[in-house]
């Protein structure tokens, strides 16, 4: 093989730092997130109308919640509608910083959980002030 | 073709070295820019493009000036320039990857520069700019290869670069024509809103590109057994002295309209550049200096006999694209931001990081003008081996 | 060593930008969507044709009275204060009557009370606006009832519209704006660095029902109305006292008109 030397080392480093996700991560299996709804603002919800439930079901805000937010900041901005109503007929003021984190008032245990297992960080908190948490 | 460019002297791998030493630095500090914003250039709420801005525009210019090439090869048949129009046709994919850069640059959030595509807003001049720049980088790309390919076999170029050569012709002056109005239109800048930018950009682009592109050519023939012809670099040195008089001319417009119009906002602009406004005199030297320059290289070439010699004729080149980046590349972008819309003065000059930047733009843009020429010299000393 | 979200976005932005991918992003975005019947806008919400102010400066007596328009304003919209005039962000704020209205009403004798006269200035929401049209992504746009609105969510930062607007309404974040924010706004979001920001006519606050925060706070100096409905207050100011706009030379027909004067001319 002409030039092997240099070929087989050069894809010796090739591969090795290819393949660096994967040693890099080993042994550091991340447990299955599980986003908490126990916030005082909840749990009220739940003793008021007896079951806990978000603007739409919780299949529907696991997989769109991204697009439904999408949808919503564009309704509130460009168009001014501000009010959205569910599925169930139910209406909600759109809003992430005063509807959603409301109640969900558990970023750290809510949205991140999940964002960090998926290594997505979404710019929301660029711009919208997320409640304040204790540091437990 | 490309791998001929992996093949070079000491003296080419340390040009290369040292370009990418300048391109780190730059990346670097782009990185601090990323993170901190804009805060760390010298832009401000009233001056808010500055050398960025500046830079693009002037190499729009650059980019578009290789046209000046070729309508005389491809559309007059002047075969001297046979020779020499891949140069032109490479140093314009060079010039629009640094104005695409530059752009970059100057954004607040680069990350999101896909939404110019995903909501495309005819309306806009930014818009238009986008297109017919890659357009622009695109067709140059596929003619240079394609013919200098062709040329390595030593056969003719393929029949379908014919019409891609015709159709980069009109795309030349949109460039530069879209870039202009990036600024003719704006209600309220009275030192943009004038007639004659898009043919004054076009003027000063066919000046200071072909300037350039001579400058360049010395110095491919220094370094190189590839000459590109003495008599090539004198017709580009006769087209460069048409264009600058043109160019000189449209600025004595401009010049003439504010000033006998007696217009305060009118002057005022033209006013701060060249003696200062209320004090503020931050620019005054700096165009002073392209002015001289611009006469001295109007001195130099008005006369064949003395451009002729072409140590002079690489002075006055000098002088001239000096002159044009200062000039365009500056002057015309703070121009149009002081005074502000208050009628005030807020001066503007750019930081140590902002120049780092630009600096880094510039030698990634002649890593890859090197990088191409490279393959140029090496295909036509090819040619000049088996000639002889 | 993951990639996260917004590094594939550079990613997928530069390689759109060469031309390549650009229709995979597209066909990403498309799938999905709310059905229009589900949004709708709040009741309360009060609605023109065209929101316009009219500015009577005469009505504001003291610099307190400037100062609470203006905070009025900054403190719920999260605006931050950095203390130079190069970072500089603000919606409203004053200036004198030269550097208001420096094409308009120029006048080499007029009197000199009037000359230093300080005035309020803000987004004139114009009905033609240069901004808009040279915006390249739409991030800022005319709604239907007139106002100007700036999308911070899909602003790329070209400052395009700071070159066009001819009132100097708009602000650029040059540096990260929530450290210099003083009280912070918990219903309102911040910014964040490379956007452009303006006065949004407190679309947020006439949604559900509220004037906007300046005029509020301004003891009627400032009076917000429809300027298309010749029954509201503002129409009828306009009609009965003399009043200017900002440099209407340009054609971009500002919503904001300013008394001069400010005693009955009709």
């Amino acid at each position: 093989m002409y030039n092997g030397g240099k070929i087989i080392v050069g894809l010796v480093v090739f591969i090795a730092l290819f393949a660096f996700p994967f040693y890099y991560n080993i042994g550091k299996a991340m447990e299955k997130p599980e986003p908490k709804t126990d916030t005082p603002a909840i749990l009220q919800w739940e003793k008021e109308h007896g079951k806990k439930e978000c603007v739409e079901s919780k299949e529907f805000m696991r997989s769109e919640h991204m697009q439904l937010l999408n949808d919503w900041r564009d309704s509130v901005v460009r168009n001014g509608d501000r009010i959205y109503t569910n599925a169930a007929g139910k209406q909600f003021t759109m809003s992430l910083q005063n509807t959603c984190m409301n109640c969900h008032s558990n970023k750290k245990e809510f949205c991140d959980k999940c964002h960090n297992y998926m290594a997505v960080k979404p710019y929301c908190w660029g711009c919208h002030i997320q409640p304040k948490e204790n540091k437990s | 073709m490309l791998e001929k460019a992996l093949y070079g002297s000491k003296r080419y791998w340390t040009w290369i070295i040292f370009l990418l030493a300048v391109i780190g630095v730059g990346c670097l500090t782009y990185l601090k820019q990323l993170n901190e914003g804009l805060g760390i250039t010298g832009l401000s709420r009233d001056v808010s493009w500055g050398l960025y801005i500046g830079q693009f525009t002037f190499l729009v210019g650059v980019a578009a000036s290789a046209v000046m090439l070729v309508i005389p090869y491809y559309l007059h048949d002047f075969k001297k320039f046979g020779k020499i129009v891949i140069l032109g046709e490479f140093l314009a994919v060079s010039a629009v990857i640094m104005c695409i850069l530059f752009i970059m640059a100057d954004m607040g959030q680069p990350m999101r520069v896909a939404n110019i595509l995903l909501h495309p807003t005819p309306g806009s001049i930014v818009f238009w700019d986008v297109v017919v720049l890659n357009g622009y980088l695109l067709l140059n790309l596929i003619i240079g290869w394609t013919t200098l390919g062709a040329d390595r076999k030593g056969v003719k170029p393929p029949d379908w670069v014919k019409p891609l050569i015709y159709l980069s012709v009109p795309w030349a002056v949109s460039i530069h024509t879209v870039t202009a109005f990036l600024y003719a239109g704006i209600p309220g800048r009275h030192f943009w809103l004038t007639a004659v930018m898009a043919a004054r950009f076009l003027a000063s682009a066919f000046a200071g590109g072909p300037a350039l592109l001579i400058i360049l050519a010395l110095l491919v023939r220094k370094f190189s057994k590839f000459d590109p012809g003495t008599e090539a670099i004198q017709a580009i040195g006769k087209i460069v002295t048409y264009a600058m008089f043109a160019n000189v001319f449209l600025l004595g417009l401009e010049f003439f309209t504010a000033f006998y119009s007696n217009i305060p906002g009118h002057m005022h602009p033209f006013k701060y550049l060249y003696v200062g406004l209320e004090g503020h005199t931050k620019l005054v030297p700096l165009m002073w200096t392209s002015s001289i320059l611009a006469v001295v290289s109007l001195v130099l070439l008005v006369f064949p006999s003395v451009r002729k010699k072409e140590g002079i004729l690489a002075f006055a080149c000098i002088s001239l694209f000096t002159s044009l980046w200062i000039d365009k590349g500056f002057g015309l972008i703070i121009g149009g931001f002081i005074p502000n819309m208050f009628e005030g003065v807020t001066e503007y000059w750019p930081t140590l990081p902002e120049s780092m930047i630009t600096l880094g733009v510039w030698a990634i843009g002649f890593l890859v003008l090197t990088v191409l020429y490279k393959v140029v010299i090496a295909v036509r000393e090819d040619d000049t081996a088996v000639e002889h | 060593m993951s990639v996260n979200r917004r590094q594939f976005l550079k990613i997928a932005g530069v390689s759109t930008v060469l031309g390549l991918g650009g229709a995979t992003v597209l066909n990403g975005l498309k799938r999905g969507g709310l059905e229009a019947t589900q949004l709708s806008p709040d009741p309360r919400a009060l609605t023109a044709k065209r929101w316009g102010f009219v500015v009577d400066v005469s009505k504001l007596k003291t610099e307190a009275d400037y100062q609470r328009c203006i905070d009025a304003c900054h403190n719920i919209h999260n605006v931050p204060d950095h203390g130079n005039p190069k970072d500089e962000v603000k919606w409203i704020w004053k200036d004198t009557y030269e550097h208001t209205f420096p094409t308009t009403t120029e006048s080499e004798f007029m009197n000199k009370e009037l000359k230093e006269k300080n005035f309020l200035l803000l987004c004139n929401h114009c009905d033609e606006p240069a901004c808009v049209r040279v915006c390249p992504t739409q991030a800022t746009f005319k709604r239907k009832d007139g106002i100007v609105m700036q999308d911070m969510h899909r602003c790329i930062g070209c400052r395009f519209c700071m070159a066009a607007c001819p009132f100097g309404a708009r602000s650029f974040n040059y540096r990260d704006p929530r450290p210099k924010i003083k009280i912070e706004n918990k219903e309102f979001p911040t910014r964040m660095i490379g956007v452009v920001e303006k006065c949004t006519f407190c679309y947020e606050r006439i949604a559900k029902g509220l004037p906007p925060a300046c005029a509020e706070a301004s003891n009627g100096a400032i009076v917000f109305g429809d300027l298309e409905d010749p029954n509201s207050e503002a129409r009828k100011i306009i009609a009965s006292k003399f009043t200017v706009r900002r440099k209407p030379e340009l054609g971009t027909q500002p919503s904001i008109y300013y008394v001069i004067g400010g005693h009955e001319n009709a």
